[in-house]
């Protein structure tokens, strides 16, 4: 199979680079990527028509883009494409956005952190950062005087005027800029600081009547610099950022950084750690999919219900309170294992915990699950067809409400993954109503997950010996989980340091976000809220 | 002097910290005197506006979870009459900076603060707010939510327990009790 996609590559573009790293990558000049992903995309054999990552790295001669290619039917097909130009200047590269949506936020991104803009898409303004930004951040030469980029208390204007560089069919590069909105568009903004947005998400939202026109999104209100900061640190030292991407699926992303530094530097886990991080993974994603629960059925009006996930939530943070002593955030996975045994009686309150939520589900299930408010402020709104997911790459619970397979725990199955039994909940529909109960379906999966491994919990220790320094080698280490919210991605280039040189997130809520102006389109406004609450985004996790 | 019976239902005074800076905040309120009618007639609306303070919870991040475990069931912030959680910041006393506060948010933060009627109150909850926390060296975070708007309880953690943040809520309502409210110049 690796043959045929290698000829194909070669056949498509004759000088490609190609090498066998930890995945297949091309390296192509920037003319050529857009067509080589283009038959990458189309081809009936081999189709990689999933855009999983898109990350822009200061390589030092030269500022690239890496794109992780995958294919929809089967996540682990993966392809790693490269490019890059050395005009440091004024770097311009090509834009895919024409054939992944997703794509767009993140070239936006990369033009925000590292100044390359791309040819062909839309709208490129700076994603995170404001348009007044001095300096590039994720170059390796910007200059982090704050004097440079002052703190300012003036409220700005928004200017709705986007710049954008297309090329003319005889190969002329025309920049010009466009409104975003017509002119007598009735303009609201919802956000940044408002409840329902579940952080400090901020759309602009044009609207004819109560029908939501277009939305325009801006994010960056908690843009901390994470990839940044983490070029500075130990790898130990980066883990605790993790937790505080996705604050909800806070375990489940710091598996992921663990395990990429432990697949790097050949770090066998012991077992029982591998059954304590899969419990604990599991009761995350129980959590996360217990306040998301709450949240939604809270924007749709339904107070009680919030009151009601909450207490049920209560229970797994107390039990990482005594494993840890950490409720939110806890801190539990390190490189080699986790950080603290379980305690005495952690089966028993497990255990007890498993009936008691079932119990609960059907609870849930019986009071808000058929309420005709809400099926009819849920059922048929907020449509995504299964092609606009993969195109979105929305995964997680709301992918799998498009009917699209895409658990990487069943795909590209980590740490404990293959051996327990678990079923993947698809669903046909593809509507709010959908993704809501794709979330109770799966904690039910969970519990399940939970119930093959509580008792088996092997002997033996609980962390792996590892080195004081840890320095990855030279190279390019992928990891992918199936976090709460879909798929969480860590990328690393090491040169070798015991700092990454490029530490990139995938993150799962980015697409989610990106999704919303497709989805909102031509739903009420009252319904956006709801639409939000199915999506179950976390912004600092988009913002990093 | 000695101090003025800041009572807090079922924790004696002797059990928090900080005892002293709210003893030179008296002194300092009653540096001219005071009027005996109207500091009684003042302890009266200082227990109540104490007690059904209305929160405006600026949340950007994590401490913004824990806000909402604080205000279900298990913990039940209503217990100190603030489970009013108003989104509008014409209607709120108290502003619960709740995350990491960075330049974009700046303008924004300021802004909700400076529409909020007097006599307004701000928490910082967790790291971030009060300094900037783990991302302190970053260029696009604010090292400390006092850099923008004056606060007047700090509540560490990382994000700070339910419990610690009622702690906070309880300073800020002793806090609320000593004030002088009719005819003195507010803060």
């Amino acid at each position: 199979m690796m043959e045929k996609i290698k000829k194909l590559i070669l056949d498509t573009v004759a000088e490609a680079v190609i090498e066998e790293k930890q995945k297949l990558t091309v390296t192509v000049e920037p003319k050529k990527l857009h067509l080589l992903v283009q038959t990458l995309r189309d081809n009936k054999t081999h189709s990689f028509d999933y855009l999983v990552n898109l990350t822009g790295v200061d390589r030092g001669e030269e500022l690239g883009v890496d794109y992780l290619l995958c294919s929809s039917a089967d996540l682990s097909k993966e392809v790693v494409l490269k490019t890059g130009t050395s005009d440091r200047e004024n770097p311009l590269l090509y834009s895919i956005t024409d054939l992944f949506e997703t794509a767009h936020f993140n070239e936006r991104e990369v033009f925000a952190l590292l100044g390359i803009r791309f040819i062909n898409n839309p709208d490129m303004r700076k994603f995170f950062l404001n348009a007044d930004w001095v300096g590039y951040p994720l170059r390796k030469d910007y200059d982090p005087n704050p004097e440079l980029n002052p703190v300012s208390i003036e409220s700005k204007d928004m200017v709705d005027i986007a710049p954008r560089i297309l090329e003319t069919s005889d190969g002329k590069l025309v920049e010009e800029f466009v409104n975003i909105f017509e002119d007598d568009d009735y303009i609201i903004n919802i956000g940044p600081q408002h409840p329902s947005t579940h952080g400090v998400m901020h759309f602009r939202t044009s609207l004819d009547g109560e029908i939501v026109k277009k939305i325009d999104v801006h994010s960056g209100y908690i843009h901390r610099g994470i990839e940044k900061l983490s070029e500075s640190l130990t790898y130990p030292q980066i883990l605790h950022f993790t937790d505080r991407l996705d604050y909800l699926s806070a375990n489940i992303n710091r598996h992921a950084l663990c395990m990429c530094v432990e697949k790097a530097i050949d770090i066998e886990v012991p077992e029982r750690a591998q059954y304590i991080r899969v419990i604990m993974d599991e009761l995350t994603r129980i959590d996360s999919h217990l306040l998301a629960w709450s949240a939604m059925t809270h924007d749709l009006g339904a107070t009680t219900a919030f009151i009601y996930g909450m207490r049920e939530r209560e229970i797994i943070l107390d039990i990482f309170d005594k494993t840890c002593g950490g409720r939110l955030i806890i801190n539990q996975n390190v490189i080699g294992g986790v950080m603290f045994d379980i305690y005495a009686d952690f089966q028993k309150d497990v255990k007890a915990f498993i009936p008691y939520m079932r119990k609960k589900l059907i609870e849930y299930d019986r009071f808000f699950s058929h309420n005709v408010i809400a099926l009819g402020r849920t059922q048929g709104v907020g449509f995504m067809s299964k092609d606009e997911a993969i195109s979105y790459a929305v995964t997680g619970p709301a992918g799998r409400a498009s009917d699209w397979s895409c658990d990487i725990r069943k795909h590209i199955p980590y740490s404990l993954y293959n051996q327990v039994e678990f079923k993947e909940i698809l669903r046909k529909e593809g509507d709010a109503y959908a993704r809501y109960l794709n979330r109770l379906d799966e904690i039910e999966e969970s519990l399940h997950i939970i119930e093959q491994l509580i008792d088996n919990i092997p002997q033996g220790d609980f962390c792996a010996k590892t080195k004081a320094i840890i320095k990855l080698p030279e190279g390019e280490y992928y990891e992918r989980v199936e976090a709460a919210k879909g798929e969480f991605g860590v990328f690393i280039e090491s040169r070798g340091d015991k700092f990454p040189y490029r530490l990139k997130f995938r993150s799962p809520s980015m697409a989610l976000v990106s999704a919303m102006p497709l989805i909102c389109q031509g739903e009420k406004i009252a319904d956006l809220i709801g639409i939000g609450g199915s999506m179950d985004y976390v912004i600092p996790d988009i913002d990093r | 002097m000695e101090l003025k019976d800041i009572h807090i239902k079922g924790i004696p005074t002797e059990d928090f910290k900080d005892n002293e800076y709210l003893e030179n905040y008296i002194k300092e309120l009653e540096a001219n005197g005071v009027n005996v009618i109207l500091s009684k007639v003042d302890e009266l609306i200082n227990w109540g506006r104490s007690n059904s303070v209305w929160p405006l919870i600026y949340a950007t991040s994590c401490c913004g979870i824990e806000f909402m475990s604080a205000a279900a069931a298990h913990h039940d912030i209503a217990r100190f009459g603030m489970e009013v959680t108003r989104n509008s910041p014409r209607q709120a006393d108290l502003m619960i900076v709740a995350g990491t506060i960075v330049h974009k948010m700046a303008p924004l933060i300021k802004r909700v603060y400076d529409q909020m009627a007097e006599p307004k109150y701000v928490l910082a909850m967790g790291a971030c707010a009060i300094s900037g926390g783990p991302f302190v060296n970053s260029y696009h975070v604010i090292k400390g939510v006092d850099e923008i708007i004056p606060v007047d309880v700090y509540v560490p953690g990382c994000p700070p327990r339910p419990e610690s943040l009622f702690y906070g809520l309880m300073q800020l309502q002793r806090k609320i009790k000593v004030e002088q409210f009719l005819g003195h110049k507010q803060r």
